[in-house]
């Protein structure tokens, strides 16, 4: 069985968020970069497939040389080979052409991804793939068990969650508890740099819209104490001055 | 100009979420076709009129009464074709936003996620995402002439009024291949206030100790008509399902009211409540960071503090 991850190359989740030249560029500047959460259950669940199903598993980012260090990380995790697309992934239909092209070429059985990236928090690309290839898309996916070409999912729906099956090749985007995170050890970080790791120029440039700017929410104010004896001015403040009771 | 709207329905009622895509594609302007599928009320959407809906078709095909993403997919490209509309406007919920992942492939549309205010148009057509979960904005231009726009909740304000409308029975071709996915079985909690929907939100952390003493919270819930969250250790250890964890990589919210209680606020929680309006943390640590994001805040014994509230709440419903 062939299994394709996606990675995104992303700032970690403590990281602060602002922006330079005129609020049209992340700063990067002193981020931290990760596997996606997301993408980081998938990868885990797919290194987990490969351990009781056998099973190749490839990883796939879209990005510039500064997402090799992730792209090895995936590597040392589990993943046996990687591919970057080396292109900047400008939005969710451009990332999700260079997947489906990828995919179209070497035929994977499953594809699995976060259920969305934590810097555009799009989750469009794995239904936008799943269409262009004519497979079934599933997403936010907990649970991933195979039953010979048989998928069994759980998917989280509002206050609860449905027992989903479908066929494989399918598309899924994932989240927790699908797997527990791998963290690489020393034999995996050694392999993962003689692992291959091919780079290719994109396929397509198409893209379905073009970021102008970004904005940063404006700045809370002071917290207000209220005294642990006094909570009846909490109620008052809630519903006078918020007006939300 | 037309815009179809997807509308989602849970037990035959329409979400309400659904209900702020309908005023959100009022406010846009134009002609606003409301689509439902599988098994709806006829009289929940023949009062759609009065949110904002011109026209309302229903794709009531039994297959439909379960959430098929492909299927769903599928019909709902066929009713923006049938209908002429150049903009699909649906809640970013959990069965919306794949569905329009795969809409905007089949019918070659731009598509944006978590728009959280109505697009700007005086020079092409400009939407507002919420990015980096909650801790910025995006301002991007939709490129192709049709759009998909997938809102956040509380982008638009429900407005009622109008006048109730007739429902059209839309028939899609549907064959086989829509349905390879098979919904198996649904477990969903029932009689609760779903948490992304909910106007107040109660949520518990580290600080309740145990699941035993979730009673508590759910009084205070109750009292407010709130849903119920916890933080990620919490469902990490079972005390609470899965569906109740709020946060990054959680359930994202966006109340009027949130009340954090013994959770200390690590920056991975403040992403999925940073969309509340009002934020109340109880916690016996003076220095939990959550006080820093809070709006109101009370250091000392949630065991104390969560009944007196509960009780103070009651006396003035």
């Amino acid at each position: 069985m062939k299994i394709l991850v996606c990675i995104t190359h992303v700032p970690d989740t403590t990281s602060k968020i602002s922006f330079t030249e005129n609020n049209t560029k992340f700063d990067g500047n002193g981020v931290q970069y990760v596997i996606g959460p997301y993408d980081d259950y998938a990868l885990a669940r797919a290194v987990e497939l490969k351990e009781t199903h056998g099973a190749s598993v490839t990883a796939l980012n879209v990005g510039g040389p500064e997402s090799d260090p992730t792209i090895r990380k995936a590597l040392a995790i589990g993943a046996d080979d990687a591919i970057r697309v080396n292109a900047e992934p400008s939005d969710s239909l451009f990332v999700a052409k260079q997947i489906a092209a990828i995919a179209q070429e070497n035929q994977y059985d499953l594809i699995l991804m976060g259920r969305e990236s934590i810097d555009f928090n799009g989750g469009m690309v794995h239904g936008m793939v799943g269409e262009m290839l004519g497979m079934p898309s599933i997403s936010p996916v907990m649970k991933l068990e195979l039953d010979g070409d048989t998928v069994k999912m759980a998917r989280e729906i509002e206050g609860g969650k449905e027992q989903v099956e479908s066929q494989l090749p399918l598309v899924a985007g994932c989240q927790e508890p699908i797997a527990e995170w791998r963290i690489p050890n020393m034999r995996g970080i050694m392999s993962a740099r003689t692992k291959p790791l091919a780079v290719v120029e994109p396929s397509s440039d198409e893209q379905g819209s073009q970021l102008q700017s970004f904005e940063l929410p404006p700045e809370k104010g002071e917290v207000k104490m209220i005294d642990a004896e006094n909570v009846g001015e909490l109620v008052d403040l809630l519903k006078n001055d918020a007006k939300v009771l | 100009m037309s815009i179809l709207v997807f509308v989602e329905s849970a037990d035959g009622k329409v979400k309400k979420t659904s209900l702020e895509a309908i005023a959100y594609a009022a406010g846009i302007g134009g002609e606003v076709v409301a689509i439902a599928l599988g098994s709806v009320d006829t009289s929940e959407l023949e009062a759609l009129g009065g949110y904002g809906a011109t026209k309302v078709l229903h794709a009531s095909d039994e297959r439909l009464n379960q959430g098929v993403i492909k299927a769903y997919s599928s019909v709902i490209a066929q009713a923006m074709d049938h209908v002429g509309a150049d903009i699909m406007v649906l809640a970013n919920s959990s069965l919306g936003a794949p569905v329009s992942a795969r809409v905007a492939i089949k019918v070659d549309a731009s598509l944006a996620s978590n728009v959280v205010e109505l697009p700007e148009t005086s020079s092409g057509f400009k939407v507002k995402r919420s990015i980096y979960t909650g801790k910025a904005f995006c301002i991007e231009e939709l490129t192709k002439a049709k759009k998909i726009i997938a809102i956040k909740k509380n982008a638009a304000q429900i407005s009622e009024g109008g006048n109730s409308v007739s429902v059209e029975p839309f028939q899609p071709t549907l064959d086989d291949s829509d349905f390879t996915t098979r919904i198996v079985s649904t477990e969903k909690a029932t009689g609760d206030i779903l948490l992304p929907e909910a106007e107040v939100v109660v949520s518990g952390g580290r600080g309740m100790k145990g699941p035993e003493h979730w009673g508590l919270l759910e009084d205070l819930a109750k009292s407010l008509g709130a849903g119920l969250g916890c933080s990620k250790p919490v469902s990490d250890m079972e005390w609470r399902p899965h569906h109740e964890h709020v946060g990054q990589t959680g359930v994202k919210v966006a109340p009027n009211l949130y009340i954090a209680v013994g959770i200390s606020g690590a920056i991975q929680h403040l992403a999925g409540v940073n969309s509340s309006k009002y934020i109340v943390v109880i916690n016996k640590d003076p220095e939990a960071p959550f006080f820093k994001a809070a709006d109101y805040g009370i250091v000392g014994d949630a065991f104390d503090i969560i009944p007196k509230l509960t009780e103070a709440i009651r006396a003035q419903n």
